[in-house]
């Protein structure tokens, strides 16, 4: 079987436009992830990771460069086929959770089901089953302020999860959680990947990026180290250095 | 997503912020329900004045003198003319050019002092042949009416509605037999009449009722005729009748000029339909005035909904990252905004019912809904849904995900 990488990224550029001003948010970035790996893309804020991630999603386009998902080229793709593509093949976790507000776990859960056109007995099946995944089993009836923040991050997780999806992607997904929840929520994480999972994460936090298997780190737009857990110590080091470059990449005028 | 759980969905949506729901919900009702009430009310006024008029007669034409012109030319007002005589009235009934007229009523009236031992009244005596009776839809409650012998005899009788009974009896005897005094002249009670209602548009109940000849000749003094009644044979008739009738008595006055006749016939028809035009006209201008609340309602909808778009952006962006397409964004933000209408268009309904009864028992004027408006105001309010939903909606539909998930 061939090997085809889940994500393919190819010389990569998004370029902000307005009437005088060209912001560079990210300057041709290559790189692969396989099935099953789990990444930590890292870098300070601006370093253009949350556009990065946002493309990765399929919730932007990028200016040039090209991007497989599965093997699928969402460059050419309009608003609600790029919908299809983020509901059949990506699973989003937000910083802020963004659950349904006064609505019930397995309600929550069902949401992107709901979307994907799949009946209410299937749907309330496979949402108690991934809660019970992420041990939610007892907070099935429960609104989703009834919760704690890492409560509702993992009934997140389980909404990720259940449209089995070929990416999970984290946007800071610990960001808004005490550390004693993040331990948790990270060992999820660790869990469902190997169940065999591609995770995706966004974090700049390094003790939550160790969980990861690979890093990669964005500065100014470009890809600046891409290392494997075995070269781990040199990663801490660089990603510990004060945040450089403030602003959204480089810039250039056009004036 | 299948219509109905998107359509459960809005309504759980909406159950949310009641307060909210509840106040856009109400700016339709009130709009909605003053259409309704008002259209009713527009609608009983006319119905009860053409009632009114029909009920002095049906088929009726009024022959008129005309009016006289003074020395200087002023006009005076119509009927101040001595034009019409009891000959013009009876050459009118043997006449045999004349064939759609049924019956022929002459009148002399005026307004006069009626005076008992217990009361004195200032009411409307007509001078009328047995033959009003018929024309103008009389009917007793007691006694008689006035016969030929007694228009024959100039008798001193008097026929007298329930509003003179009160007037001049306070004490409740029974008036029959009894004698009242107009312009010195003992009339005997012979009969009542059964009350007509009506007030201002010619009170039906507070005349007295003498032959025509003891008008004419004891009381008044004269020999001309106030007006001719006439009936005629049916509804189809009357514009022929009016035609034959007008003719014939030019001929009679020897007038060749249609424009110069010194009289003028008005047909009930005619009437009917200028007091329906101006009701119409009416009921018209109150349907726009509510017309302009149900629409400041509609504004209300729309005002709503936009809140709750700009409110739920996050949420918007979340659905949509989720994979919610276009369609479905739009969708739901107007099965919520009908939703709204719809509650507020059948609200406003029953309140607008409620509100035209209340209005009918305390002016205690007709209660009429008619089907139309009430259906009127649901399509109205049903579209006021999709048209002041359809902009929120697309403004939802159209935000971009990520800049709605980044919304604080």
């Amino acid at each position: 079987m061939k090997n085809q990488p889940i994500i393919s990224i190819r010389n990569l550029s998004k370029i902000y436009k307005t009437d005088v001003l060209e912001t560079i948010a990210l300057d041709s970035v290559s790189f692969e992830v396989q099935k099953g790996e789990f990444v930590a893309i890292m870098g300070p804020s601006g370093s253009g990771k949350s556009t990065l991630m946002h493309i990765i999603g399929a919730l932007d386009k990028a200016t040039s460069g090209t991007y497989l998902l599965d093997g699928q080229n969402v460059e050419n793709l309009n608003d609600d086929q790029l919908a299809e593509i983020r509901n059949k093949k990506i699973g989003f976790i937000f910083q802020s959770y963004n659950l349904l507000p006064r609505t019930t776990t397995v309600k929550n859960v069902s949401l992107p089901m709901a979307y994907a056109g799949i009946d209410k007995e299937e749907r309330e099946k496979r949402a108690i089953k991934y809660l019970e995944l992420v041990g939610l089993s007892d907070r099935l009836k429960h609104t989703s302020n009834q919760l704690s923040g890492g409560q509702q991050q993992r009934v997140a997780i389980a909404r990720a999860l259940c449209m089995h999806p070929s990416i999970l992607l984290a946007d800071e997904p610990t960001g808004n959680i005490a550390s004693a929840q993040a331990e948790e929520i990270m060992a999820i994480f660790q869990k469902i990947n190997e169940d065999g999972n591609t995770i995706v994460m966004i974090t700049h936090e390094p003790d939550i990026a160790q969980h990861a298997k690979r890093i990669i780190i964005i500065r100014d737009g470009r890809l600046v180290e891409d290392s494997n857990k075995h070269q781990q110590k040199i990663i801490n080091n660089s990603s510990s250095l004060p945040c450089q470059g403030k602003g959204r990449g480089r810039v250039s005028t056009n004036l | 997503m299948k219509p109905i759980e998107l359509f459960f969905e809005s309504l759980y949506t909406l159950t949310l912020n009641k307060t909210r729901t509840a106040l856009a919900v109400l700016g339709i009702v009130i709009g909605i329900g003053s259409v309704i009430a008002l259209m009713s009310l527009g609608q009983a006024t006319q119905k009860s004045i053409q009632n009114r008029i029909e009920s002095l007669g049906s088929n009726l034409l009024t022959i008129q003198p005309g009016s006289s012109r003074g020395s200087n030319g002023v006009r005076n007002a119509a009927g101040s003319q001595t034009t019409l005589t009891l000959d013009d009235a009876k050459a009118i009934e043997s006449s045999s050019d004349i064939t759609n007229i049924n019956k022929v009523s002459p009148e002399y009236s005026s307004r006069t002092q009626i005076v008992t031992s217990q009361g004195n009244s200032n009411s409307q005596v007509i001078g009328v042949v047995p033959a009003y009776l018929d024309v103008h839809k009389i009917s007793l409650q007691d006694g008689v009416f006035i016969s030929q012998a007694d228009v024959n005899s100039l008798s001193k009788v008097a026929i007298i509605g329930p509003t003179v009974v009160t007037n001049l009896f306070p004490d409740g005897s029974d008036p029959l037999g009894q004698t009242i005094k107009i312009k010195n002249q003992n009339l005997t009670i012979i009969g009542i009449t059964v009350a007509k209602g009506g007030t201002g548009f010619g009170n039906q109940d507070d005349i007295v009722y003498v032959p025509l000849t003891t008008a004419q000749k004891q009381l008044f003094g004269g020999s001309s005729l106030s007006s001719i009644a006439l009936e005629a044979k049916s509804a189809e008739q009357m514009t022929t009748a009016q035609d034959e009738v007008g003719y014939f008595l030019l001929a009679r006055h020897k007038i060749t000029d249609p424009t110069k006749a010194d009289f003028s016939i008005i047909s009930q028809q005619d009437m009917i339909e200028t007091v329906t035009s101006t009701t119409a006209t009416f009921t018209t201008l109150l349907a726009g005035v509510a017309a302009i609340s149900l629409l400041v309602g509609g504004i209300g909808i729309m005002n709503i909904m936009l809140v709750t778009v700009t409110e739920r952006t996050r949420e918007i962006g979340l659905r949509k990252a989720l994979g919610a397409k276009k369609k479905i964004i739009t969708t739901q933000f107007l099965i919520e905004a009908i939703i709204l209408t719809f509650t507020g268009g059948i609200l406003g309904i029953i309140f607008g019912i409620i509100t035209s009864f209340i209005i009918s028992r305390v002016t205690s004027s007709l209660f009429i809904v008619s089907p139309t408006s009430v259906l009127l105001a649901f399509l109205v309010s049903a579209a006021i849904g999709i048209l002041f939903g359809w902009y929120p909606a697309k403004k939802a539909a159209n935000l971009e995900p990520i800049e709605a998930l980044r919304y604080e």
